[in-house]
């Protein structure tokens, strides 16, 4: 087995505590290790799969203890299953809780959907309905994961393509209900509001006049992609295979004005390009969130 | 003991059934979208649930598709993802690590009758799934070679060994290791004769995992020695299972490939 310490109270860090604040991240993929590592400047951190880090040893590991030996670290889970109706699979919590331990991570976040039913993973962030008793249900396995790692998540906004009529909260009210009740942070995914917002119809900006930046420490920018629904019109895809679109570059500057300069990653999972595209994005990101930090003073005035 | 407590009422019960509503059409194209699910403002949601179909089912295509390329190559792109659709349908995941996902696909293509023809295709999936295992196993360093030959010669058949948690074998009557090797390289190559029963090892003593050819008899003395049996018993073994069992060149061959971690010899004579 490999050691994994688990020591309760004052433990000596393993890693340096880096800062995340006001910075632009990238995904970290495993084609870009060798240009991560030669390059001077890189980015400002890098954001996992915590999935992808959940085996006993080999490759991914000595990858990730290198770059978290010189960068701060978001870890991203994608399949705990928090928006759904079963219990938390507590081996998977159990595998969590010693990937925070490991790797310190600067950021953990989840996502509100869900993957798993019964005993079946579907392997895709899976909608829900927003009613009382979805939001009993998900506040409950908030309540259980932040209690397993000792520390708050940032739920993640998710991008969805149908409806449930029985819905009776809003997304924004559903998600401001559960930071009130678990004490938990939020990740904002301006992509994710566009592609709802274009997917169901509503207004982006209404949207994130709705939602509760104050308690955003992280933010996601990605590309999308573009289909057709039943009446022709356009459905957007959540795809992260390409560059963040004009549209979600406007709406993040908007968003910037009103919060501060929260750490923003680049997501690009799918048909990844070379590091510096990849770089470039960030980078336009940072200067976005310099800008901000060098006038602080517009405040909430775009709201 | 305080009574159970029953923390939902039935109409919020009720209320958490869309996990099971929503998810039966999501691998079965004969079932229509769910009732529980909408477009908004009244429009349809049949190409909107495909979007959750497609991701689900091409998702786990591709991530057989990642553990299984050598599989791939030797099938093709277009002939793979239809089997492998076919198996997604029949055995998706049951847990969320996808590198663990693909365990039952060996024996799905020993049963697949669009593959019969290729009878050595479901040993050369062994072999890659073996490979992902050995990448993702626990690390840990390899025994040294001074740590066998300190153990006094009239004790070495006493010896038992700890296996290295990335080790593995996978047995063959088709040459797998040849067909694995040329299909994962993905360059050009001639003629392979497929009747050759070839065995192969997999192994991760550091951080590259290297898949050999195991020699005569090589396969039957490492499963003796992995089922924890002592020195003596898997070199009989291995002997009777093939007369050219070369004990010197498979010690090395061992120890060079890090296939044990440690070994030890107990006091108590040798019962084996």
């Amino acid at each position: 087995m490999v050691a994994v310490p688990i020591i309760e109270g004052a433990r000596a860090a393993r890693f340096p505590a880096f800062p995340v604040g006001g910075t632009a991240g990238a995904s970290l993929k495993p084609e870009h290790l060798a240009a991560i590592h030669a390059d001077p400047a890189p980015v400002g951190f890098f954001e996992v799969h915590a999935e992808n880090y959940m085996g006993a040893g080999g490759p991914p590991h000595a990858a990730l203890a290198a770059i978290r030996e010189r960068w701060p670290v978001s870890l991203h889970g994608v399949c705990m299953s928090i928006g759904g109706p079963q219990p938390l699979d507590k081996d998977h919590l159990r595998r969590f809780k010693s990937l925070v331990e490991r790797y310190e991570p600067a950021l953990v976040s989840e996502h509100l959907a869900w993957a798993t039913h019964d005993t079946t993973y579907f392997n895709d962030l899976l909608p829900l309905p927003y009613t009382q008793a979805t939001l009993a249900r998900v506040a409950e396995h908030i309540d259980e994961m932040q209690e397993a790692i000792r520390r708050p998540i940032l739920l993640e906004n998710p991008s969805t393509y149908v409806v449930f009529p029985e819905s009776t909260l809003g997304e924004t009210e559903f998600l401001r209900e559960l930071v009130r009740r678990t004490g938990c942070g939020l990740l904002l995914d301006v992509n994710n509001v566009f592609v709802s917002a274009t997917n169901h119809g509503f207004s982006a900006l209404e949207y994130l006049a709705g939602f509760p930046l104050e308690h955003v420490g992280e933010i996601h920018l990605a590309g999308h992609a573009e289909q057709e629904d039943d009446e022709g019109a356009l459905l957007l895809i959540d795809s992260h295979d390409g560059p963040v679109a004009d549209a979600v570059w406007k709406l993040y500057e908007i968003v910037i004005g009103r919060s501060g300069p929260v750490p923003t990653l680049i997501e690009w999972d799918s048909d990844i390009p070379d590091w510096p595209v990849l770089k470039a994005e960030a980078e336009a990101t940072q200067r976005i969130l310099d800008r901000e930090a060098a006038c602080p003073a517009r405040g909430m005035a775009h709201a | 003991m305080p009574e159970p407590v029953i923390s939902i009422s039935e109409t919020c019960r009720e209320r958490l059934g869309y996990a099971a509503a929503f998810t039966p059409a999501l691998l079965d194209p004969e079932i229509g979208e769910p009732e529980v699910i909408a477009g908004p403002n009244g429009k349809s949601a049949k190409k909107r649930y495909d979007v959750y179909r497609n991701n689900v089912t091409v998702s786990l295509i591709n991530a057989l598709s990642d553990t299984f390329p050598a599989t791939q190559r030797i099938v093709g792109e277009e002939f793979f993802r239809a089997m492998a659709r076919l198996h997604v349908r029949q055995s998706p995941p049951t847990s969320p690590l996808l590198s663990d996902y693909g365990r039952d696909f060996p024996d799905f293509i020993e049963d697949f009758e669009h593959a019969r023809n290729l009878p050595y295709l479901a040993d050369v999936a062994r072999i890659e799934r073996a490979w992902l295992d050995a990448y993702h196993a626990a690390d840990a360093a390899p025994l040294h070679g001074h740590m066998l030959t300190a153990i006094p010669p009239e004790t070495l058949g006493q010896a038992v060994f700890t296996t290295h948690p990335a080790t593995r074998v996978v047995r063959s009557r088709f040459a797998a290791v040849t067909i694995f090797s040329v299909n994962r390289r993905n360059e050009p190559f001639g003629r392979v004769k497929a009747g050759e029963p070839e065995d192969a090892l997999v192994t991760r003593p550091r951080l590259e995992v290297f898949v050999r050819r195991l020699p005569p008899g090589g396969a039957r003395f490492l499963e003796s020695l992995m089922a924890g049996e002592p020195f003596r018993k898997a070199v009989d073994a291995a002997l009777e299972e093939d007369g050219d069992f070369d004990l010197t060149a498979n010690i090395s061959g061992v120890i060079e490939a890090g296939v044990f971690t440690a070994v030890m010899v107990s006091e108590h004579g040798d019962n084996g």
